[in-house]
Formats: structure tokens, sequence, C-alpha cells
């Protein structure tokens, strides 16, 4: 893979920062947007753009057209067996709060439980306290292990009084870069008659998802991650399931005929899709997913990984540098605390060297407080980071901690 | 420019010495008033316990904070600064602070406060970094509350 060729496609990587070159490692907060993402959303908004589904007109027909291709370039992406299955969101915490809310409130009774890990994201966690509190479900929480993985036998055990009705679980951590076991945890969970989330925000950037193969019942992910636009993200679920939930919003574009006695819903996905849809992000997401493809998840996760394996390598030969977890399946984000100081004061001053990093409790504050911490800096990497960039990041840090000391 | 250089405007020397080893760090054994100041964003919390004198002025500010250098410098600083000054005072001073963080210059302000607003200067350079205007300003919420009978301040 030509990284170099890469970083010429993302226009904002070759400014400087403060008279620096621009060393962006915050990709797991947000990627960076390649030119043909920025292309297809300009060029749809100049030539091309109407509202969609409804408008009995040519340009309506063809933003239609172009909306759609999104979903078919989605369910291509995650190799689901139906179109249909592939439901438009905002991003994963609406996907998320659409599950809880109607499968959730329907289709799981009080008493059944919701099986969640000690390494989730905010997103994964508040949505199901939630439901708990309206609802009179219980939120149950699998322990991880030191070195970040998830204790498969506590989890398992879980299971034992048969009031799991569902398991919603990252496919990444957002901190620890640990991939979980997803064939087993739904193995297990299937096994014990509960349905299995995927939470693939960070997951489906580093390597292929194939849903059918994973065999899980829903999954989440935003397309901001992915090197396409904000306020796109995709719920995957059975479609049997879809068929079966109750809408989350009421409005427009989800109704099938509306009276003031009652309303009938639209066919599935549109049923969960209420209002003007992200039509220009739609159209964005397409082409992210189209110039990942192109690049081949294969290259993208081997130079993920030769990044990473840099990264572990270089952070943890630094006096005073702690790095959270040591899974044996990772991907590529690195969080680590710095004795001397704390994570805001070390993102600060990476930044004065124009490091970009994230700081703070990354929406894990469970996950932090677990490894005793409050805060950790966070180094994530995308397609266009290099190993020089990660020298450069060891380096500083160097620096960062000379100056602390 | 050197790393040292350009970082110096905010972590000035007295920053990193009462951030490093703040006098005022602890709680008191016996306080009148109490508040926590929160930021929910980035995770810092500072719990400020403040004695007051009988003549109405603050005798004694301790804190027990969690976070960056610059908040509990800051917190320093203030516990240092606050001594001796009533609500009022506290509370415009507060003011003045907060559009110093914000902006880089000292605003229009009563005499007797220029030589507690001296003492605040090193805090200053923070106006450059907008991210963390807030870990300067968290103690003073909580500090502002306690004095207002509220239990919970927010720099949010």
């Amino acid at each position: 893979m030509n990284v170099q060729k890469i970083r010429q496609d993302f226009p904002i990587l070759s400014q400087t920062i403060r008279g620096k070159p621009f060393v962006f490692l915050d990709s797991a907060a947000s990627a960076q947007k390649p030119r043909a993402v920025i292309d297809a959303m300009r060029n749809a908004m100049e030539t091309q753009y109407a509202n969609v589904h409804r408008g009995l007109h040519w340009m309506s027909e063809r933003t239609t057209d172009a909306y759609e291709a999104a979903r078919d370039a989605v369910a291509a992406l995650m190799n689901a067996p139906d179109r249909d299955e592939i439901v438009f969101v905002r991003n994963s915490t609406e996907a998320i709060n659409l599950v809880a809310h109607s499968f959730g409130r329907h289709m799981l009774k009080a008493g059944q439980a919701v099986l969640i890990s000690g390494m989730e994201h905010h997103s994964n966690i508040v949505p199901w306290q939630m439901l708990r509190d309206a609802h009179g479900t219980e939120l149950r929480v699998a322990p991880i292990t030191d070195s970040g993985e998830l204790d498969m036998a506590a989890f398992e055990a879980l299971f034992a009084d048969g009031r799991v009705g569902l398991v919603a679980i990252t496919h990444m951590s957002n901190v620890l870069g640990t991939v979980t076991p997803a064939e087993r945890i739904v193995s297990i969970a299937h096994a014990h008659g509960a349905k299995v989330l995927f939470d693939g925000s960070q997951a489906i950037v580093h390597r292929p998802v194939d849903v059918q193969a994973l065999g899980c019942d829903f999954y989440a992910w935003t397309g901001h991650k992915l090197y396409g636009p904000t306020g796109i993200g995709v719920l995957w679920a059975r479609r049997e399931l879809l068929e079966e939930m109750p809408p989350f919003l009421g409005g427009g574009e989800m109704i099938s005929s509306v009276t003031y006695e009652r309303s009938t819903w639209a066919r599935v996905p549109h049923k969960f899709e209420a209002g003007t849809p992200a039509i220009l992000e739609g159209i964005g997401l397409k082409a992210a997913i189209d110039y990942v493809r192109e690049i081949g998840y294969d290259a993208i996760s081997e130079h993920e990984a030769s990044l990473t394996e840099h990264a572990l390598a270089r952070l943890s030969r630094i006096e005073g540098v702690r790095i959270l977890g040591q899974a044996q399946d990772r991907g590529g984000v690195v969080a680590f605390a710095l004795d001397k100081a704390h994570a805001h004061d070390v993102a600060t001053l990476l930044d004065r060297q124009g490091i970009a990093v994230r700081a703070g409790h990354h929406c894990a504050e469970p996950l932090m407080h677990r490894f005793g911490l409050d805060s950790t800096a966070r180094a994530s990497f995308g397609i266009y980071t290099t190993h020089e960039e990660i020298d450069a990041l060891a380096e500083a840090l160097i620096r960062v901690r000379e100056f602390f000391t | 420019m050197s790393f040292d250089d350009d970082v110096r405007d905010l972590y000035q020397e007295v920053i990193l010495d009462h951030g490093r080893k703040p006098r005022h760090g602890h709680r008191l054994a016996a306080y009148d008033v109490t508040a926590k100041g929160d930021n929910p964003m980035c995770g810092d919390r500072v719990e400020v316990f403040v004695k007051m004198a009988p003549d109405g002025t603050i005798a004694e500010t301790g804190f027990e904070a969690r976070g960056c250098a610059i908040s509990v410098a800051s917190a320093d600083l203030m516990a240092e600064t606050v001594q001796g000054h009533g609500k009022a005072d506290t509370r415009a001073l507060f003011e003045a602070f907060r559009e110093m963080v914000r902006t880089g210059t000292c605003p229009q302000h009563d005499a007797a406060l220029d030589e507690p607003l001296e003492r605040l200067a090193p805090l200053s350079g923070v106006h450059e970094y907008p991210s963390r205007v807030k870990c300067a300003t968290l103690p003073w919420h909580a500090l502002v509350a306690a004095l207002n009978g509220t239990k919970e301040a927010s720099s949010e």
C-alpha cells in the first residue's frame, strides 16, 4: 500500500499547524475525508440534488437513485443478505438507541437482561440504562481482564440464569483497541437464546465485517470514522427483527398512510427512517465505501497492524508511559498514561508540536476507572498514518515528560 | 521556536510549581462551606472547602482536585489569592479572572483587585488554548458555588 499516494487523496493532511507538519493521530474520534468524498458531495449539490423518495420529477428521481446506491454499497460492504436490512441513522449512538427503544421495549420483557462488556463506549451503556429505568430490564456487565480482553468464562457464566435477552457489545474497543471474539460471543449468546448487537464503530474501519459470517442480529456503525461524512450511520438488523420491531421515530417518510385515527407504517427499512434523510451524507458515504474497498481491507489491516506494532514498541520503551490494554487481537488505537503529566497537559504539549491526539475519558468512564485512571491520551491511526508520524509522537512524548519532570 | 519557548506562555514556572506541589491541595479539617466542580467533557473534578472568618472574609480555602496541571495550579493560586477577601470581592475577582483567561487581557476593575489579579496573571496564557480555559475556571466555579450555598458547579 502506497501511503504517500493515499495521503495525497486527503487535502487536509498537507497543512501545517503552527508551522509544523500536521500529524493527525485522532482518526478513531473522526477520520479525515478523501477528495472522492468531498467531490461526491459537492457534485451532488452542484448538479444533482432534490428531496428523495417522493418527488415526481427528474431531479428527485436521480437523487433518490444516488442515495439508494449508498444502501447497496453498505449492504455489499457488510455482506448483508438483503439491502432492505440497512437502516440509515445519524450515527452509531442513534442506531443503538433505535434498538433500545424499538427492540428493547417491545421484544424484551421486564426482568430480562441486556449484557454489555466492561469496555463499552457510553453510547453502548447509557441507552441500556435508560431502557432499564423505563422498562425494567436489567443491565449486566461482563468483566474484562487486566490485559483488556473479555473474560470469556465470566461472560458465559452471566447467561446461567437464562435471563439475558440481548448482548450489546463492542466489536473493537475505542480505548484498548481490543477486537472482541465476535463469533464466539454470538455462538454463546445464541445457545442461550439471546440476540447479539455489535457496536462496530471502530471495527469496520480496520477490518472487513461480514454480518452473515458473524451470525449476529444487529450491527451498528457510523460513517464519519470510515472516512465518510458526519451525520450518517448504519444499523443493520435481520429482516425478521426489523419487520417485528415498531418504528422508533414518527413523521414523514416512515408512513404508508396517515389519518387522524391511525397511521400505518412504510415497509422496512423506511419504517425506521422518519423525516428527510441525510441525502448528501449518504452520497458521501457511498464514495467513502468505494474508496475504502478500492484500497482493500487486506492492505488496510496490514498497514494498521504494522503501525500499531510500531507504536506499541516505540511508546513502551519510553520511561513512565503506561499503555492500556495488551489484547492479542487489536486494532489501531493506543491509549496511554504518562506518569509525570495529566493527559490534558500531554495533549496540549503534543498539539504545540503539531500532533493531534485525543485526551480524556474517551466516552468510556467506567473503563478508565477499571484501570484506576480518570483520563488517558490516545493515539489512533488511519490509512494515511505513517510510521514517521508515530516516531514524531514518541520523540515528542519524551520531550513532554522531560518538561514535566 | 524551541519546544520549551513555545509552551512557556501557558506552562510558566509558577504554574508548573503550583501544579506539582499545591500548597492548599487538601481538605480542611473544619470548614463552613463546600462545593464540587465538575467538567463532564474532560473528567476534571475539584472539591473546595472554605472556612470563613468572623468578619465575613475568607479565612482559608482548601481543595481536592483530580485534573491537569492547569486546573490544579489554578485552584492553588485561587486559594492563595482569595484569602482575606469577602464574598462580593471574590465574585468580582472571578468575573475579572474569567475575562482574563478568555481574552488574555485584564478587564476594567476596581483598584482593590489589582493585587489579586496580578497574582493570577500567570494563568492569562490560557487564552491561547481555548480548550483549556475551562480547566482554569473550574475551581472558581466551585468556589463561587460554595460561597453562594450551592453544592455543585460545572464549567460546562
